[in-house]
């Protein structure tokens, strides 16, 4: 017998598809596959790549599990908590087929261990979060001469890639042989994301995969683009080929192109600020103020007026009672607008972080009236903390 | 009168927010351009011609329609690093950049990369 005798039960539903018959599903088992990032992506690949008899399956991650990742990352749940995501998500799996082979990896990817970590496998999935580690598994999947299945999902839009597939197939760099600036990129927490718009990209992930270890990839180089809300939802368009002066995937074998000699962070520009500690510096003297301070003010019945500069739907999640909501964009273009209907008032910006605030206190200030501007020091986050734990962080 | 071409502009990956947050957009640009990009009405009636193409096409956006800040957009002549453009589905790649001539009803697709996951 080719497999053991329950999996002809288990896997039956889908060996009887012609695409995958007994000889596919024997190749399912002798693959090896790595997810990079037991998240969002990573999550529903992994699942549908479990249940589906991938016979090795790697898990990249040293995250731990936040009350935040529920919302989309499917396979951590509220017992695993704290965990690290790479150990909660074998357990998911193990839950659904007991004999599964799952390698755990609690390390974080980096230019020096890319290699080694990822040699054992035969596909790549890029499931994690930020641009330095995807040019490097971009890098790394060329030094190694495997494909890599490349999914990114922001707001309600997703995309999917599969990257240097055949002799012909673009990687990343190809594509986007620059990264871009640092301030057109955000996180999922700052610009929030969909839980079922990483689904779709995650079950697209895993089924790409299981077409390249069955053999069935048409290889013509494309990007899938999902708008969740727009119509219509789903739209692929053709991508170059391979590019011939692309310094990573041109002749691999001659380039001099190095990984190890790579630093990832500063190519893509430096290391992503802290917004939470940005938002909780002193600033100049006089110009912030504490969110304890604030509320002694607001029950002091002195008058002064406070401005809330967070979008308008996160203004409406959650606001201090007689703030008045100018989103940042609105009050940069138009600052007197906002200061001189209010010239004696003193005015206190306040936003999610103390930092936006900083930005729309300054511009209030270069007015020049004769008002007091000052922003709370760590916005409402220090206002939850300091002075009323049952205001909402989100 | 001089003879105008429809172009059809859509935006994803989060671009719209530099264009007043509209995804989609349909205009009208001259089938004959300066041939320096220079967008304003002077230089339409009295600069030098070529035929409308991409980079035309992007420093009408710039100069008509970008609402944030230029680097938000576009690095030196083209689209910033991280943007990928698309002529009728297909990587502007395949259709020479740039210098791909615009037709009559072409839609462009400006795509930002994503990274999140």
């Amino acid at each position: 017998m080719h497999l053991p005798l329950q999996d002809y039960q288990r896997f039956g539903r889908q060996m009887i598809l012609d695409a995958i018959g007994l000889p596919g599903q024997i190749k399912m088992r002798e693959a090896a596959v790595v997810v990079v990032g037991a998240g969002g992506l990573g999550c529903p690949a992994l699942q549908y790549m479990g249940a589906a008899g991938i016979g090795r399956i790697g898990i990249i991650d040293h995250d731990r599990v936040e009350l935040s990742n529920l919302q989309r990352q499917i396979l951590h749940n509220e017992k695993t908590l704290g965990m690290y995501k790479a150990e909660s998500a074998a357990e998911a799996l193990k839950r659904i087929d007991s004999g599964l082979k799952i390698d755990v990896m609690t390390v974080a990817i980096c230019a020096e261990n890319a290699l080694e970590l990822l040699r054992p496998y035969d596909i790549i999935l890029d499931c994690t979060d930020n641009m330095p580690t995807r040019y490097l598994l971009s890098d790394a999947a060329v030094a190694l001469g495997k494909p890599l299945v490349s999914g990114a999902a922001q707001k309600l839009e997703g995309q999917l890639s599969v990257f240097n597939l055949g002799p012909n197939g673009p990687c990343y760099r190809c594509l986007y042989p620059k990264p871009p600036p640092r301030d057109a990129v955000g996180s999922c927490e700052e610009l929030g994301i969909l839980g079922a718009v990483t689904g779709v990209i995650g079950n697209l992930q895993a089924v790409e995969t299981i077409k390249i270890i069955l053999g069935q990839h048409d290889s013509t180089p494309s990007l899938l683009l999902y708008s969740a809300f727009g119509f219509p939802p789903f739209r692929t368009v053709k991508l170059r080929q391979r590019k011939a002066d692309c310094p990573a995937c041109s002749n691999p074998a001659e380039n001099s192109f190095s990984i190890t000699n790579t630093d990832y962070v500063q190519f893509c520009g430096g290391v992503s600020p802290n917004w939470v500690e940005a938002g909780l510096v002193a600033g100049i003297a006089g110009h912030r103020i504490r969110a304890k301070e604030l509320q002694e003010l607001l029950s002091s019945n002195v008058p002064l007026k406070v401005i809330d500069v967070r979008p308008r739907t996160e203004y409406e999640i959650c606001q201090l009672p007689g703030s008045e909501n100018v989103p940042l964009k609105d009050l940069l273009t138009q600052p007197e607008k906002y200061i001189l209907a209010n010239s004696d008032q003193d005015i206190y910006v306040v936003c999610r972080l103390g930092n936006d605030s900083q930005l729309a206190a300054d511009a209030l200030r270069r007015i020049g009236s004769g008002a007091t501007v000052r922003d709370v020091v760590g916005g409402l986050r220090a206002w939850s903390k300091n002075v009323d734990p049952e205001f909402p962080i989100y | 009168m001089t003879s105008t071409i429809s172009i059809k502009i859509e935006f994803g990956g989060g671009l719209e927010l530099l264009f007043n947050n509209q995804k989609s957009y349909k205009i009208e640009i001259p089938s004959l351009v300066p041939k320096d990009n220079s967008t304003d009405a002077e230089s339409l009636s009295t600069k030098e011609k070529k035929p409308a193409d991409v980079n035309y096409l992007i420093h009408h956006m710039r100069d008509h329609m970008l609402k944030e800040r230029v680097e938000l957009f576009m690095e030196k002549d083209t689209v910033r690093p991280g943007i990928l453009v698309l002529i009728n589905d297909t990587d502007w790649e395949l259709e020479g950049e740039g210098e791909y001539l615009l037709k009559d009803r072409d839609e462009v697709v400006f795509i930002s990369t994503l990274h999140g996951g």
